[in-house]
């Protein structure tokens, strides 16, 4: 689904990804782990090109999308993205922030996307906060209304960049047990995080990046169990 | 001194008519130069460097420059261009510009201070730059401008008596011309004054109440 070939990523003479390569296939769930600066923002945020790689290829369905400028904007429907800040539009109410994107880009009528959203609400298990604002959610709460807000796009891949790094303890469960069921219903999903008992869980491929460059992937358990790289020991042994 | 304002029941309809001529120029001022300073804060956020060198030049020059002199410049210099203007074409014309320049300030301000994170939301649902400006930031940043938008509100009304060198018939040109008529040197810019106020005073109330409706 997705293939990533020798992707670099500088700023000015600061090298942050040295040349990454690895496919996303449909339907699976990678996660990446790593230190602070390892990249692995960086790589996500290069895949729906928030970030423009400095060189490589990315394809998305075997197109070429690294160069395309003019379909960027439909390329991006495709990807949904979810924050570690949410970033949720705190001048609409949840169910704006939700039908926005559909009604202006899918032109649905706004029936279509109410309900379409209230169905996702559902999912997320907040239906009953769609005329709340931003600012009465808890965290936890916040994040699951990006996820469903990127769901409405009816994204083909799901981009996570540390959903949880911003949350309170207590919340932390509420918006993985949400990815969780995604990860179940067969959505194909990348997640930036630090959780390794979810990677464990969840992961169908774990990549540990490092220094800009993925120094060992394998299956999450596998790789918790038995890291190879001496760097993937060191890290390990610092966050279990 | 004992202060005489008898002068004020005979001569009040020239200061209303003034007042209003006052109102006029500064609701043309203030709309086009609100239009004219989102377009240049617009431009001076732009990709391109000769549209962003445009905006950033005009609003330095007309910033950096007095409003009473570019006000003779547009309505006396430019006649030697060939480019008469009736007097009150000047003076919306000079109030334009000079807004122009300052609310591209308050909006360049506005916009850039949204969270960068709003337009990454936007954009990663793959809506255009335009339609993120359009319905994710401006309305964001408006609210944040509003009372800086209403500072520079204030200052047109203001600045606007500039506009009576040129001889147009606003309040501060026709409290002088009372002035003239009754030999009192005071009381007629005293109630030019008071009116002024009245404006201002009354605009800065309904800013702050459209202010706290936003807010809520």
């Amino acid at each position: 689904m997705i293939v990533v070939n020798g992707l670099r990523k500088s700023y000015g003479k600061l090298e942050i990804l040295k040349g990454i390569d690895t496919e996303i296939r449909k339907g699976e769930v990678v996660v990446v782990i790593g230190p602070s600066g390892s990249g692995k923002s960086t790589f996500l945020r290069c895949l729906n090109r928030l970030e423009q790689p400095t060189s490589g290829e990315i394809r998305l369905n075997n197109s070429l999308i690294t160069n395309k400028q003019s379909e960027l904007n439909q390329i991006r429907q495709e990807m949904g993205m979810v924050f570690q800040h949410f970033n949720l539009f705190p001048h609409m109410s949840v169910l704006e922030n939700l039908t926005l994107a559909p009604r202006k880009l899918k032109k649905l009528s706004n029936e279509k996307a109410n309900a379409r959203a209230m169905e996702l609400l559902r999912v997320v298990g907040l239906e009953d906060k769609h005329d709340s604002y931003p600012d009465r959610l808890s965290g936890g709460q916040k994040q699951r209304v990006a996820i469903a807000r990127a769901l409405a796009m009816e994204p083909s891949v799901m981009l996570f960049d540390e959903p949880t790094s911003a949350l309170d303890p207590e919340m932390v469960g509420e918006v993985l047990e949400v990815m969780k069921r995604l990860a179940q219903n067969g959505m194909t999903m990348v997640i930036v995080t630090h959780e390794m008992g979810f990677a464990r869980e969840v992961g169908d491929r774990l990549l540990f990046m490092d220094g800009g460059c993925i120094v060992e992937e394998g299956i999450p358990l596998h790789v918790f169990q038995n890291p190879q790289h001496p760097r993937t020991k060191d890290f390990l042994a610092k966050v279990l | 001194m004992d202060l005489d304002f008898s002068f004020v029941a005979e001569y009040w309809p020239t200061f209303l008519r003034g007042a209003w001529v006052t109102l006029e120029l500064s609701f043309f001022g203030v709309a086009l130069g609100t239009l004219l300073g989102v377009l240049f804060a617009l431009m001076r956020i732009s990709r391109w460097w000769p549209v962003k060198f445009l905006a950033s030049a005009y609003i330095e020059v007309i910033r950096g420059t007095p409003m009473l002199v570019q006000i003779f410049i547009i309505h006396y210099g430019l006649t030697g261009f060939g480019i008469n203007l009736p007097p009150f074409i000047s003076g919306v014309v000079a109030l334009t510009i000079n807004s122009s320049a300052y609310m591209a300030e308050v909006f360049r301000a506005g916009i850039e201070a949204i969270d960068k994170g709003q337009t990454e939301a936007a954009r990663s649902l793959g809506l255009s730059r335009g339609m993120t400006l359009r319905y994710i930031v401006l309305p964001q940043a408006f609210r944040n401008m509003l009372p800086a938008i209403g500072n520079e509100f204030i200052i047109i009304i203001k600045d606007s008596s500039l506009i009576s060198v040129i001889g147009i018939a606003e309040l501060m040109y026709n409290a002088r011309t009372v002035q003239s008529i009754t030999f009192s040197p005071m009381e007629p810019l005293l109630v030019a004054c008071a009116l002024y106020f009245a404006m201002t005073f009354t605009l800065s109330r309904l800013l702050a109440v459209l202010e706290r409706k936003l807010r809520s």
